[in-house]
């Protein structure tokens, strides 16, 4: 986002745009073109220093479409990244202003088959070529793969590097080729348009990051993803609670003075959803703090990690619990799809959340971590 | 055998090191074979590991790691290892 593109413009798009769009969206499970167009002529797809205000984007675009505000949000993941590790290479600044220039749209390549999940596995390895590097990776989900101008791929440092020695490389448009695997036909997050895909990519030595993968997961890519996808499932439980406050509102109007009975369930999912925003905005200003000040021992310790991680279980598991909770309210206007309350895409999209670095795996990593961690 | 002659030249605290790494660090490698400035992460060592090691090295050493060193390249290497079991009291 650039420093001149307010919350306000973003909200204008959600509204004006992706809300008109994400019904169509969801049914074909294609990508949200208008939307994202949008933001880019808004030069929203340029990096930006505040991970709370893309936080607060995120949200926003969320209330309107899921699978924007997702798509949004992992391209500013992949953006970040690069920006916090760029170091002092001429080459990725130069890169980072042709983001901001060109609008350039980054997907990640980190998922891959056979790896079970594991981020911090790979079986891809990068393999020097004469001109720099060459790589090929069959990847189990790539989100808007055919969308994409660039790539950032997570490979192997070479060929005989253990499986999580691995480092981040970037793909321009151009210099990789992509064969899909099949259709994007999934419950919810269908605009996201991510099916498995075999990735082919050459590329310059300045386009391999030079810090370990390792690190760049810890200080930078596992905060702000867990940050900016807790925004986007903030961002629908926000809508299922405003769309089940208008209705025990229009209801409260037909028999003024009786407050309606499901009223007491909205007064349980407000404060349920004020939760949320405060755990949210709470990380994100504590994480925004520690880049700021540059604090690498705090980014790096055990109860950051813990922090992070519980941010991403419980915001996962507090979206499906609001927007469950506003479809009881919402009874069977909210289970229709064809009511102007209808929470049914709301739901499919919050259940993906469980997924995206599946829980169970999480939950294993903090209590194996909370074997060595003293603190709270 | 160059193996065998350095850990023969190291610490009695680095030996007991590299038989906590043995048992705990699922390298891609024997721990014998590694110097002491190798970095355990590149020779395969994963976070979950590093969880298993520390604790190995808290029941080996009967030591206990403060929050504040249970990080990354506290455990990157032997050399490092063996710095943090000697600053938390354990003389060589």
């Amino acid at each position: 986002m650039s420093p001149r593109t307010s919350i306000e413009e973003i909200e204008k798009i959600g509204v004006e745009i992706a809300r008109v769009h994400a019904r169509e969206v969801d049914e074909r499970a294609r990508f949200p073109s208008e939307t994202i167009g949008a933001l880019r002529e808004l030069r929203a797809l340029s990096a930006t220093s505040s991970a709370n205000e893309l936080a607060r984007a995120c949200t926003v675009l969320a209330q309107h479409c899921a699978s924007s505000a997702m798509i949004f949000a992992m391209h500013h993941i992949q953006v970040w990244t690069i920006a916090q590790h760029a170091g002092s290479s001429k080459e990725l600044a130069d890169y980072l202003r042709n983001v901001a220039g060109e609008q350039r749209l980054i997907a990640s390549v980190t998922s891959e088959v056979g790896t079970s999940g594991d981020l911090r596995k790979s079986i891809a390895a990068v393999e020097k070529s004469t001109i720099g590097f060459e790589l090929c990776k069959k990847a189990s989900t790539l989100s808007y793969a055919r969308h994409a101008d660039d790539l950032l791929i997570t490979v192997r440092k070479n060929s005989s590097a253990a499986a999580n020695d691995q480092v981040l490389v970037l793909a321009l448009r151009g210099d990789f080729a992509l064969s899909e695997l099949g259709v994007w036909d999934t419950l919810g997050m269908r605009g996201t348009c991510s099916p498995s895909a075999t990735v082919q990519a050459t590329g310059a030595p300045w386009q391999i990051l030079r810090d370990p993968f390792g690190e760049i997961a810890t200080y930078t890519m596992t905060p702000i993803s867990h940050i900016l996808w807790a925004s986007v499932w903030l961002g629908i439980a926000t809508d299922a609670v405003s769309l089940a406050r208008a209705l025990i509102r229009a209801r409260a109007r037909q028999e003024p003075g009786v407050t309606p009975q499901a009223a007491r369930h909205v007064s349980e999912i407000v404060a349920q959803l004020q939760l949320m925003q405060d755990q949210v905005e709470s990380v994100a200003g504590e994480y925004d703090a520690l880049i700021r000040a540059r604090d690498r021992e705090r980014l790096a310790s055990l109860s950051f990690a813990l922090r992070i991680n519980n941010l991403k279980l419980s915001a996962s598991r507090l979206g499906v619990e609001i927007v469950t909770a506003a479809l009881g309210i919402c009874g069977i206007q909210g289970y229709r799809n064809d009511s102007p309350f209808s929470l049914g895409r709301h739901l499919r999209d919050a259940l993906s959340a469980s997924l995206m670095i599946n829980n169970d795996r999480l939950h294993e990593t903090n209590a194996s971590l909370l074997l060595v961690h003293k603190g709270v | 055998m160059t193996a065998l002659l350095v850990a023969d030249a190291e610490s009695e605290i680095a030996r007991r090191v590299r038989a906590v790494l043995r048992d705990h660090a699922q390298l891609a490698i024997d721990p014998a074979a590694l110097r002491v400035q190798s970095d355990l992460y590149e020779a395969g060592m994963t976070s979950r590991a590093s969880v298993n090691v520390m604790l190995g090295l808290e029941a080996e050493f009967a030591i206990e790691f403060p929050d504040s060193m249970l990080r990354r390249d506290v455990f990157e290497s032997i050399e490092a290892i063996v710095g943090a079991v000697e600053k938390l009291g354990h003389s060589p």
